[in-house]
């Protein structure tokens, strides 16, 4: 389960994003903030004209890394996903619950992918913008750490 | 927002609801469900309010209040600007209401309501009706608008004025208690809660007033409700209103409605950007930002209610989804207000006393909900029918569905491939066809990974690598095996399934040659000469024995060519014409031979040659013009030979190429070969003697002649050892590449 999603524009400001409320949300947002390198350095990495899916998804970023154990006391793993149009998607999940494999990670990440096309394909929905699409927002709520 | 109304209008102040209070209250209700701030003064400045959405609950109570608003409004002068429904359209209304209450439960007031009432929406067609129940004026001076006010004021109003007579005798007669009822369970946010009731008697049909600033359609929506609407349900008018709007834009009906388009139109209804984002995603069924006649009525009806005060569902709800859109009852409409007003009957509205109830368009979630439970009308059953027409619409309704519509990428070059496989192939062909087929709607990533295996076997079939174009037999087993391989994801070995031919080489020729030599290999492995060619075509085999040689000699070159996918054209001469081409390769081996060595000797040598040659191939095989161990292990003996061998040995890079392969997989072997090329180099090292003997006479000939044998027959064996690891190493080569081909990014996308 994720514990953080977030939606970066082509120019690096934050479209959406949204952590699960109960640590420190401001972590979350620095290390999104610093994954952000990472995912710009594998973009440049990867060369021409990356069309595939296999070739968006950038998968771990970064070795997992835990701050001080009493606020995060669980592995927390960054993943990637970069779209043709430079939109990135960062994900922080919480691996000590689950092993997620790579598999269900791309999967959220093609969920992703979706939701944000189909914010886009609104017509009302200006580029840059930040996501406010409730069914996005659903979309999201559904792959975030159930926290009780 | 009702608390604050309540505060602003000074009820609290005066603990009840006066008139004017209330007329105030409804003022401020408007106000605040066209959005802007609630304050005391937006009353008075803002003089368009729409007027505001309620949920009328059973036009009794609105009748009443109606009654009482159109009573008091025309002594309201102060808040001439208040209608009884509260925004004032200004005098319009006012006269309307007039009208009303002068003709109290005329039907001739039926009327009235619709144009008066319009909301003064600006852009025409955009503008979203502000549906209003239309309280039957057979209730009398219901003023049109839908009178429901926030339930809770509703309530005690009504119950206030059912006491008071508001003049209507009718109204007394309907007893509070449905009504009532009605607010009590819509008791919400104006918008949400009254439900105007209709008498049933005086009421023949709720109208709902549909403010429309255009001119086309008619600005009365008058419905005759069916009964049991609910709240989202679009009355015919409606409907036809939207359909309407929809040709201005599209002027086929069964067109579509660029996203762009829409947006403008949308725009104009003034609705804030976020709404109208949510709106689209709600009415764009299918996610392709595009609205078809369906989506665009319920994106219009979705935006009327909201201008009336509804609030938006957070899904849409059952009769605006594209194939029920008309009629159908809503399965919930959740929270919103809805703005369009239904011509649904109010829902509440007394079943039986509300037959001919107007169509109130307005419908409040709670109606909704318990509208569900009401009949269908006719018109619902009718709708029915357009249920099935649009049901294919609806189809791919799932917009999560990624695929909706099959990928129709990979079917060409799946089906050339089909076709080139099935042309070629022969066992794995069943496989291919289905699969890329069935494939085609199913996940994009299996399609790719067909596509890439389709390539793949495209690739093979036109590429040098594994394309098997050589043999028809052998493509489209290779493509086969390589797409079957790839389904399957195992990358194991190729060989497998691979057929006897040996692997895909870039001449058709080869193939057949190979395939056959491969037959004559397997046939002839032992006691063969030893043909060693294994890379080189033209390195005839040595012909030690013209009868043997021929034979064998035919088989080891071509079985190397077979099973080396580089192939020179040599190879290809050769197996076609085996015995042929040996001969010729064999004589013109000896005669360089000859020529190089000696030319007395020329008989020997084809003879020699033969054997020469035989440990040639298989040294020259090894001999990667740079392999001294294979040399040693083969040819060793005649240096000349090997030299020689070599040059008359077409594509000596490929063998080489080959060789170095299948060096480093035979390296380990080499040590096996040690002791063999000892004894070659022995029987070998003999050999360049006996060139020179054979000059001396038949005696020595004979013992050469036996020392070849034996030479040759060691040989043959060494050869079809080497051969033998050769192939395997080819299998994995084969199946190595097929992983790389796997894992390799698919890069077709």
């Amino acid at each position: 389960m994720a514990v953080c999603v977030a939606v970066i524009a082509k120019e690096n400001y934050p479209l959406y994003i949204r952590s699960v409320p109960t640590e420190s949300e401001l972590k979350f947002h620095y290390m999104v903030h610093t994954s952000l390198d990472v995912v710009d350095e594998k973009i440049s990495a990867m060369g021409k004209a990356l069309v595939d899916q296999r070739e968006l998804y950038l998968g771990l970023l970064y070795p997992t890394e835990d701050y001080k154990v009493s606020v995060f006391p669980n592995q927390l793993c960054r993943y990637g996903y970069v779209t043709n149009s430079k939109v990135k998607f960062v994900m922080v999940v919480d691996s000590s619950n689950t092993a997620l494999r790579d598999n269900e990670i791309r999967s959220m990440f093609r969920k992703l992918h979706n939701s944000y096309t189909d914010v886009m394909c609104n017509p009302f929905y200006n580029p840059g913008d930040r996501i406010q699409s409730r069914a996005f927002d659903s979309m999201v709520t559904s792959m975030m750490v159930q926290v009780c | 927002m009702n608390p604050n109304i309540m505060q602003l209008c000074g009820a609290k102040r005066l603990g009840y609801f006066g008139r004017s209070q209330f007329y105030i209250a409804l003022k401020l209700v408007a106000v605040a469900q066209s959005g802007f701030p609630l304050r005391v003064e937006s009353i008075n400045t803002v003089k368009d309010l729409p007027l505001p959405r309620f949920v009328a609950s059973k036009n009794e109570q609105e009748s009443r209040h109606a009654a009482s608003y159109s009573s008091d409004s025309e002594n309201q002068g102060s808040y001439s600007g208040v209608i009884p429904p509260p925004p004032g359209r200004g005098q319009v209304k006012k006269g309307s209401i007039s009208h009303d209450t002068v003709q109290p439960r005329t039907s001739a007031d039926q009327q009235e309501p619709a144009s008066p009432v319009v909301s003064p929406q600006q852009s025409p067609p955009a503008s979203p009706h502000t549906w209003r129940k239309h309280n039957r004026h057979p209730s009398g001076g219901n003023s049109e608008r839908p009178l429901a006010g926030p339930g809770p004021f509703w309530a005690p109003f009504g119950e206030a004025q059912s006491g008071s007579s508001a003049g209507d005798a009718v109204w007394s007669g309907h007893s509070p208690p449905p009504p009532q009822e009605n607010w009590v369970s819509f008791a919400d946010t104006p918008p949400t809660s009254t439900l105007l009731t209709m008498h049933p008697a005086s009421v023949q049909d709720q109208t709902t007033v549909r403010t429309v600033a255009s001119a086309t359609t008619a600005n009365e929506i008058r419905r005759q409700s069916s009964s049991y609407d609910d709240p989202w349900k679009i009355t015919d008018e409606q409907r036809q209103y939207y359909v309407n709007q929809f040709k201005t834009i599209q002027p086929d009906l069964n067109g579509f409605i660029p996203g762009s388009a829409a947006k403008e139109f949308f725009t104009k209804s003034k609705l804030p950007i976020l709404e109208l984002s949510h709106i689209w995603e709600l009415s764009d069924f299918d996610k392709d930002g595009a609205l078809t006649l369906d989506e665009f009525c319920a994106a219009f009806h979705l935006v009327v209610a909201r201008k009336n005060g509804y609030d938006l569902p957070e899904k849409l709800p059952e009769s605006l989804m594209p194939k029920l859109i008309d009629l159908e009852d809503t399965a919930d409409v959740g929270d919103q207000p809805g703005e369009v007003g239904y011509s649904g009957s109010p829902a509440e509205a007394p079943p039986s006393k509300s037959p001919s109830m107007p169509s109130l368009n307005q419908t409040w979630p709670e109606l909704n909900q318990s509208s569900e439970q009401w009949e269908t009308f006719s018109e619902r059953s009718s709708s029915s029918q357009t249920l099935t027409q649009f049901d294919s619409n609806i189809a791919p309704a799932d917009p999560d569905t990624a695929i909706v519509h099959p990928v129709p990428i990979r079917m060409t070059p799946s089906k050339i491939h089909m076709q080139e496989m099935e042309l070629k192939r022969t066992g794995s062909d069943h496989t291919n066809p289905t699969s890329p087929l069935l494939v085609k709607t199913s996940d994009l990533s299996e399609e790719n990974k067909i596509n890439s295996s389709v390539k793949f076997a495209s690739g093979n079939t036109v590429a040098d690598g594994y394309s098997s174009s050589d043999s028809f037999t052998s493509d489209p087993e290779q493509i086969g095996n390589n797409v079957t391989r790839q389904r399957s994801h195992s990358g194991t070995s190729p060989d497998n399934t691979a057929p006897p031919p040996p692997p895909p080489r870039p001449q058709p020729s080869h193939s057949r040659s190979s395939s056959l030599d491969m037959n004559r290999t397997f046939s002839v492995t032992t006691g063969q000469q030893q043909a060693g060619v294994v890379a080189q075509p033209p390195a005839v085999p040595p012909r030690p024995q013209p009868s043997q040689a021929p034979g064998p000699v035919v088989h080891r070159p071509v079985d190397a060519d077979g099973l080396i996918t580089h192939t020179s054209t040599s190879p290809q001469q050769i197996p076609e014409q085996p015995n042929f081409a040996d001969f010729s390769q064999f004589e013109v081996f000896a005669a360089s031979n000859v020529n190089e060595e000696q030319d007395d000797e020329a008989e020997k040598h084809p003879e020699v040659l033969p054997v020469e040659k035989a440990s040639d191939p298989a040294s020259s095989l090894r001999v990667a013009k740079t392999d001294s161990k294979m040399e040693e292990k083969t040819a060793a003996s005649a240096p000349a030979n090997v030299s020689k061998g070599t040059t008359p040995l077409a594509p000596p890079p490929k063998p080489v190429r080959r060789r170095l392969k299948s060096e480093d997989e035979l390296r380990p072997e080499v040590d096996e070969h040690t002791q063999k090329t000892g004894v070659l180099a022995a029987v070998l090292a003999s050999q360049p003697s006996i060139p020179r003997s054979v000059g001396k006479d038949k005696k020595a000939i004979q013992a050469s002649i036996r020392r070849n044998k034996e030479t040759n027959t060691v040989l043959a064996r060494l050869n079809s050892e080497l051969q033998q690891q050769l192939k395997d190493v080819l299998e994995e080569r084969i199946s190595l590449e097929v992983q790389l081909e796997q894992l390799r990014p698919f890069s077709h996308l």
